[in-house]
């Protein structure tokens, strides 16, 4: 039997290897554009409010004018306080779940429990927060029960990328330090812990953007309508971005003057993940860094 | 007195029987290798010494090993004593992400040593004796990671020495290594007998051959044949030990 012709056969391989090439291509430049797409319309619309006062001042005339420093704290005060929440429980968690638990029902139950608690929609966060922090606990509308909302909403995510960055920790390095007589502790924290961290950051980073975004959990937790002050303590009702977004875009005193404001709060918003992103980016490489100096 | 002893040992994976009925005894001060195709037991007998098979979920043992006299799975042994007495080196070199320094320093760390002075006379001691000195005293401070991967081994090694076990099991250590590195660790399984007693589990014949005083060859969980090395390899008693020793299965 005679072969096919093998250069016809070649340049078949070679074109279709390019056609595949030029769709992936394509859709990762998509990925790109509109992402740019977002960014540039933002910036283009939120860039001619951005001033120093704009980001320093209370805001003026029924939130048509002035800026929206109160909202930039509270939002800043809720990250970090549902970051102290939900960090070291859901690492600890994590841990407890992949360095303690053995294989089995409990293990099986905690997962598909964590899974779940990651699919449940960010309202239902809200209401329940609402009926447990707010009312029966009585800690009111306030920073501590808007951030144990958003903490709760986080939690998935951290214990997550938690357990994924411990099992990337090869299973000889626990071995070898087991195998010295170090116990199981000392093991976690003196080994597998180190390597993992920078790894762990990145749920930090994660949890950190949705944190920051998230309207729903604080509707009815802490996040105020208007409220030119600066909240005193963690017993306080305080503004937050998103919401104030959310307030000057469907029930603001002026929806079409307070416009350009809501695109600048947006933008700010949106400069604050980045900032947090490439800071724990920045830390993540550090870390990795410091890993292999230890 | 034997150092280490098997009397009778069984092992389940689960309800799959790993190693049937082991009997086998290991006089100090000797080297002991472990030989047999992959999927054999072998591994798995060795890791019985340090208790190591715990680590993994849903595993039986039936029989003894007695260590020194003593059955380590009887019940209240302290495991973490027990693996201070016995210790490891593994297939790949896996050197902590710590400094050289703390690497060695590290189990006399977590056995609850502080003083300084001894930590550091005991580091210098242990890389010395695991001849490493002369290529790393001018970098302990710098991370275990910047050394070649026959260095690692034998920094390994040394990390394995400094709690100062008398048992040191290793579990092919120089599969990972090119022929330069597995001939300075061959040197130094050689040297290090005088002190301790060695189980190595390796797949290369030669080496087993040279490294070793004794030679135990396991197949399909059973122990085959147990002898001195070189009886082993020039008059075994048993066809399947032959036939595997000179490669015509395995």
């Amino acid at each position: 039997m005679k072969m096919p012709d093998e250069n016809k056969l070649a340049k078949q391989k070679k074109r279709n290897q390019s056609i595949a090439f030029w769709i992936f291509r394509l859709l990762s430049y998509l990925i790109v554009a509109i992402l740019f797409a977002i960014l540039s319309f933002i910036v283009f619309k939120g860039i001619g409010v951005i001033n120093w006062n704009f980001i320093t001042q209370m805001p003026e005339e029924g939130m048509t004018k002035g800026g929206i420093f109160p909202a930039i704290v509270g939002t800043l005060c809720l990250v970090a306080g549902s970051m102290l929440f939900a960090f070291p429980v859901g690492v600890l968690a994590a841990i407890y779940m992949n360095e303690y638990v053995k294989d089995g029902i409990i293990k099986k139950i905690i997962k598909q429990m964590t899974n779940n608690l990651a699919g449940i929609p960010s309202i239902v966060f809200g209401l329940f927060g609402m009926s447990l922090f707010v009312n029966k606990l009585h800690f009111g509308d306030s920073i501590l029960a808007g951030s144990l909302t958003l903490g709760l909403l986080a939690l998935p995510v951290v214990i997550r990328t938690t357990e994924e960055a411990l099992k990337a920790v090869d299973n000889t390095f626990r071995h070898a330090s087991l195998g010295l007589g170090a116990s199981k502790w000392q093991t976690t924290r003196s080994v597998v812990l180190p390597i993992a961290f920078p790894n762990i950051i990145t749920g930090l980073i994660l949890s950190i953007g949705r944190v920051s975004g998230e309207t729903a959990p604080i509707l009815f937790t802490v996040a105020a309508y208007f409220l030119p002050k600066l909240p005193t303590s963690i017993f306080d009702q305080a503004m937050a971005l998103p919401y104030h977004l959310y307030v000057l875009s469907t029930s603001g005193t002026n929806i079409a003057e307070s416009r350009p404001v809501a695109y600048g709060t947006a933008l700010v918003l949106i400069i604050i993940v980045l900032i947090a992103n490439l800071l724990a980016n920045g830390l993540r490489k550090y870390f990795g860094k410091k890993v292999k100096m230890n | 007195m034997y150092k280490i002893e098997s009397k009778n040992v069984d092992f389940f994976y689960g309800a799959s029987q790993a190693l049937k009925n082991i009997n086998l005894a290991i006089k100090p001060n000797t080297v002991t290798a472990l030989i047999g195709p992959s999927g054999c037991g072998k591994s798995t007998y060795l890791r019985l010494f340090n208790r190591m098979n715990d680590l993994i979920d849903n595993t039986k043992i039936g029989g003894q090993v007695l260590i020194d006299g003593d059955d380590i799975y009887a019940k209240g042994v302290n495991v973490d004593s027990l693996r201070k007495e016995v210790g490891m080196v593994f297939q790949k070199p896996n050197p902590f992400p710590k400094t050289i320094f703390e690497n060695v320093a590290y189990g006399l760390r977590v056995n609850g040593i502080t003083d300084k002075k001894f930590i550091e006379e005991r580091v210098e001691e242990t890389i010395k004796q695991v001849v490493l000195w002369d290529e790393v005293k001018d970098k302990l401070k710098k991370s275990a990671f910047e050394l070649s991967g026959g260095q690692q081994q034998r920094l390994c090694i040394a990390r394995a020495l400094a709690i100062q076990p008398s048992i040191v099991l290793m579990d092919e250590p120089t599969s990972a290594l090119d022929p330069i590195s597995t001939s300075k660790v061959e040197e130094l399984i050689y040297e290090l007998k005088a002190k301790y007693t060695i189980v190595i589990v390796t797949h290369n014949m030669q080496q087993a051959g040279r490294v070793s005083d004794t030679t135990a060859f396991f197949y399909m969980g059973e122990l085959v044949e147990y002898d001195n090395t070189k009886t082993i390899f020039t008059n075994p008693k048993v066809e399947r030990t032959q036939n595997y020793i000179t490669g015509r299965f395995g």
